[in-house]
């Protein structure tokens, strides 16, 4: 995946300024910048949702036009959101099932029919469900209505209809956002061993910066929409405009300078 | 099964041949994994087994070796379990939620040189502790996920083992069947850990005659079948889910069902509707309490309905089980009430098709074990420990008093010292505490006598009666017998209240800490729009405090009631701040309350209690999950509970 020179803008407010950078098979790259940097206008460009006036992304190889959401979806990119997108009556089965949709392949007059192709199909997903179930170890609340879940449990909902997907990159939108210490390090080992186990390339957009220097492979900084640096979490760490810009300026340097 | 001991299977590896000879088709264990159970037959589990234990062996565990097995009841750690016992090894299974300085004492002790684990969690954990103990051979682990990058060669998967095994099983043709038969009925079966509320655990060694005598025994005594249905889910360091879910379906042929996880334990349980089931009264009080939230947000309809047919119940259900004379009109509303209320009931808590329920480990309040009993669940108590391989004794059938534990099981002596500590001899007693001599000659006597620390005494019918640990039973400074657990079991019969610790011992008066259960106050306060940031603030809200102080009444004036328990009043009482906790040497790992260690952690609180504050000031170091530590601060209220005269007639104490 890579994106050359994205600039986005809404009416007068230029929410992304010339950006590129790329996203390497299998790694985990996360996107940190203080608020309103352009974060999620980033993940937005890169799903098909935004588009972009200048500039241009390419997954795999092949450039893209215009092009909408569920394209990028068919493509194999897969998200989650800031604020939680689930269907909250429906139970984590059904939910983590509507990941599925694209890969059901009959049509609603099989389906109607029930027997035959479409239940084999409908199995055949729900056994990927149910290991998506069992990966993400949420066995307990398979039957429950999500939206009697508290959220950090609903946050791993979400991942597990994105993985349901079978994507090759996986958008995380703040997937920690809200949650307390213990549910931030069961999410980090999920996020670690989607990685590890399906291979799938990950995207994170995450403020807590023990998580990104932990389970980060590289890291881009973004401020007001601009890229200020894009490298390894020590290499970050170590650079001069990421320390002012977004973990902030001690006194003693202030009065350096 | 006595064909069985005919056949002189006198070992869990022989009697799994024996089973995959006379049953092979059949179900021997099951798992629920991707929402579906998935079944393994007697013949499968022997390859299962059979290719487990070459492998183990090719790696060299040898006879004698010990291997240590920790996780949650997974089929794969059973056969473990049998693997390491044909092969002459000794399994010491572990208490799986133990963190790794508790389990390095065992390991060390047992000097255990393979370890079999669950999953990366566990893996970790014993990585950790070999690293102080290199000894630590080999790690094998069951689940895969998350271990792709562990490279050391001594972390392997079970696959690989049981791969490896296979080789070695077609190379050595006649291994497996030879190192079984040379298994004896004297052979060392496993060393199980007790948990122990004081000091450190003690590895008790058991041998497959005492397992496999005292399965048989309880099998015959309540007719067990191989079609009897049996969930496994209490720790597999405990003897009573060893002798459960390994000793009796190995001996009767009964398949054992393994949950999904912790979480679904309930949902499974009525999933499977097993017929023969075995809880700890903090079981059955958990699910009691669920039942009690759930009618209390019932309907009106619904919820008179429980109410009306439940003091029916009360009144002639357990008449009706023990078939003892009720009046026709009776039986005939308990019929319908069976329809309507017990019948549903029994089969939301997955107890539809239950022919025997055991509850040991504590005694049970009273009230609780009615429920079940009047509901026509065929609940009963029994009384045991590791030492005893379990069974010392079961109450019979149609011979439930609900302050007793039974008779003597078949083939249990008991006696009763003159301190009043009870003592048994049985086929099931242990061989020895593993490298503590000390403590093997101080609990048993050379002719097989073994003292349970249990204060008690046979009543008239010849039933035992336990009246609380010896070193429990105390006296209050004016001479009343003071009898903490009996208190406390009365206490936790609310289901506001999840654990109660009393005090009273060379004091004045009987006093008390009161543990609230989140769970039921939790729902109250959402009911009753009562907002609340914490355990802590919920625990010391006014209302719930009122709450508190009208259930410790109650208790007083059932106490009352009792001349010789009369004394034991709660006089004082607080509600703590933080949930009494296994992690912070609260509760032992089985949950029970480690009444002198809260004693000295609370010291401030116990002398608040015996003194005329009526606040006080505490700090407490906590710890959480993830090992870390803190502390939370809380000023308690000590509330006077009002008590009452052992003559008072009930009208004058309202």
């Amino acid at each position: 995946m890579r994106v050359e020179g994205i600039t986005l803008s809404f009416g007068g407010v230029r929410a992304l300024n010339d950006i590129s950078f790329e996203i390497k098979e299998h790694e985990i790259l996360a996107i940190i910048g203080p608020n309103g940097a352009g974060k999620s206008s980033m993940l937005n460009v890169i799903n098909g949702f935004y588009h972009p006036q200048e500039g241009t992304v390419a997954f795999k190889g092949k450039e893209r036009k215009q092009m909408r959401p569920h394209e990028a979806a068919k493509q194999g990119i897969a998200r989650t959101f800031q604020n939680i997108a689930l269907f909250k009556g429906m139970s984590t089965l059904d939910n983590i099932m509507t990941g599925r949709v694209l890969k059901m392949k009959r049509n609603f007059l099989w389906q109607a029919l029930y027997w035959g192709p479409a239940l084999k199909e409908e199995i055949e997903n729900r056994e990927f469900c149910e290991k998506v179930i069992d990966f993400l170890e949420i066995q307990a609340i398979r039957k429950t209505p999500v939206g009697r879940l508290p959220y950090g449990l609903q946050k791993r909902v979400e991942l597990g209809r994105a993985l349901a997907a079978e994507p090759e990159l996986l958008l995380l939108d703040e997937p920690m956002a809200g949650m307390n210490v213990e549910e931030k390090e069961d999410m980090c080992r999920f996020i670690l061993d989607v990685n590890d186990e399906f291979g799938t390339t990950i995207a994170l957009i995450e403020h807590d910066m023990g998580v990104v220097m932990d389970i980060s492979d590289r890291v881009v900084v973004l401020d007001y929409g601009r890229k200020i640096a894009d490298g390894t979490p020590d290499a970050v760490r170590a650079n001069q405009d990421v320390i002012n810009s977004y973990l902030g300026v001690s006194h003693d340097q202030m009065a350096a300078q | 099964m006595s064909d069985l001991q005919a056949a002189a299977a006198d070992t869990f590896p022989k009697l799994l041949l024996e089973m995959a000879r006379r049953r092979p088709e059949q179900p021997a264990i099951r798992e629920k994994e991707y929402g579906i159970w998935q079944a393994w037959t007697w013949r499968e589990v022997e390859n299962e087994v059979r290719a487990l234990a070459c492998g183990l062996a090719a790696l060299g565990l040898g006879r004698g070796d010990k291997i240590a097995i920790i996780g949650d009841n997974r089929p794969r750690l059973y056969w473990t379990m049998t693997a390491a016992q044909a092969i002459g090894a000794i399994p010491v299974p572990l208490y799986q939620d133990s963190a790794a300085q508790e389990l390095t004492f065992v390991i060390e002790h047992a000097g255990a040189r393979f370890v079999m684990a669950e999953d990366q969690e566990q893996v970790d954990k014993m990585l950790s502790i070999r690293e102080r103990y290199p000894a630590l051979e080999q790690i094998v682990y069951d689940d895969a996920r998350g271990l792709r990058h562990y490279q050391q060669d001594f972390v392997n998967a079970f696959e690989d083992i049981q791969a490896r095994g296979r080789g070695y099983d077609a190379a050595n043709p006649g291994f497996f069947d030879a190192a079984v038969a040379q298994g004896n009925g004297d052979d060392t079966a496993i060393y199980l850990y007790t948990s122990g509320t004081t000091g450190q655990p003690k590895g008790v060694v058991l041998n497959f005659d005492n397992l496999v005598k005292t399965a048989a025994n309880g099998i015959a005594l309540e007719g067990l079948t191989a079609e009897d249905e049996v969930m496994a889910y209490l720790p597999m360091a405990w003897v009573g889910d060893h002798l459960f879910s390994y000793g009796q379906s190995y001996v009767a042929g009964f398949c054992v069902s393994c949950p999904e996880s912790s979480d679904t334990v309930l949902h499974d349980l009525r999933e499977l509707g097993p017929t023969y089931f075995f809880a700890p009264p903090r079981i059955f009080e958990n699910i009691l309490t669920t039942v009690t939230i759930r009618m209390e947000d019932a309907g009106w309809i619904k919820r008179r309905m429980f109410k009306y047919f439940m003091a029916l119940a009360r009144r002639c259900g357990t008449r009706i089980l023990d078939r003892k004379p009720v009046s026709l009109a009776d039986r005939l509303m308990y019929g319908l009430g069976n329809l309507l209320v017990y019948g549903p009931l029994r089969n939301t808590l997955g107890f539809t098709r239950i022919r025997l329920a055991y509850t040991a480990g504590e005694a049970i309040g009273p009230d609780i074990f009615d429920f079940y009993r009047s509901i026509g669940v065929n609940l009963k108590q029994l009384y045991g420990s590791t030492e005893a391989s379990v069974f010392i004794t079961i109450q019979p059938d149609g011979e439930i008093l609900p302050d007793t534990v039974g008779r003597p099981a078949p083939g249990v002596e008991i006696k009763v010292a003159e301190d009043g500590e009870v003592l048994f001899r049985s086929p099931g007693v242990f061989v020895e505490y593993y490298k503590n001599p000390e403590a093997t000659a101080a609990t048993k006597s050379p002719d097989g006598w073994v003292h349970t620390g249990d204060a008690g005494y046979l009543d008239d019918n010849g039933h035992l009666k336990i009246i609380d640990r010896a070193k429990d039973v105390g006296r209050l400074n004016d001479g009343n017998m003071f009898a903490p657990k009996y208190t406390e079991n009365k206490l936790k019969f609310f289901a506001d209240i999840k654990e109660a610790v009393a005090y009273g011992h060379q004091r004045n008066y009987c006093a008390a800490f009161i543990n609230i259960d989140l769970e039921a106050v939790g729902s109250w306060a959402e009911r009753n729009n009562v907002s609340y940031g914490s355990y802590q603030e919920l625990a010391a809200h006014p209302d719930v405090l009122n709450t508190i102080k009208s259930h410790v009444e109650a208790v007083n004036r059932d106490l009352s009631e009792d001349p010789r328990l009369a004394g034991s009043q709660v006089r004082r009482f607080l509600v703590l701040h933080k949930e009494l906790d296994a992690d912070d040497g609260e509760l032992t790992r089985t949950r029970k309350v480690r009444r002198a260690f809260v004693a000295e952690k609370y010291e401030s609180l116990v002398e608040a209690l015996y003194s005329d504050q009526d606040r006080v000031y505490v700090e407490t170091e906590m710890t959480f999950e993830d090992g870390r530590k803190g502390t939370i601060k809380a000023d308690l209220q000590v509330i006077e509970a009002q008590t009452f005269g052992q003559s008072e007639p009930l009208k004058m104490a309202g």
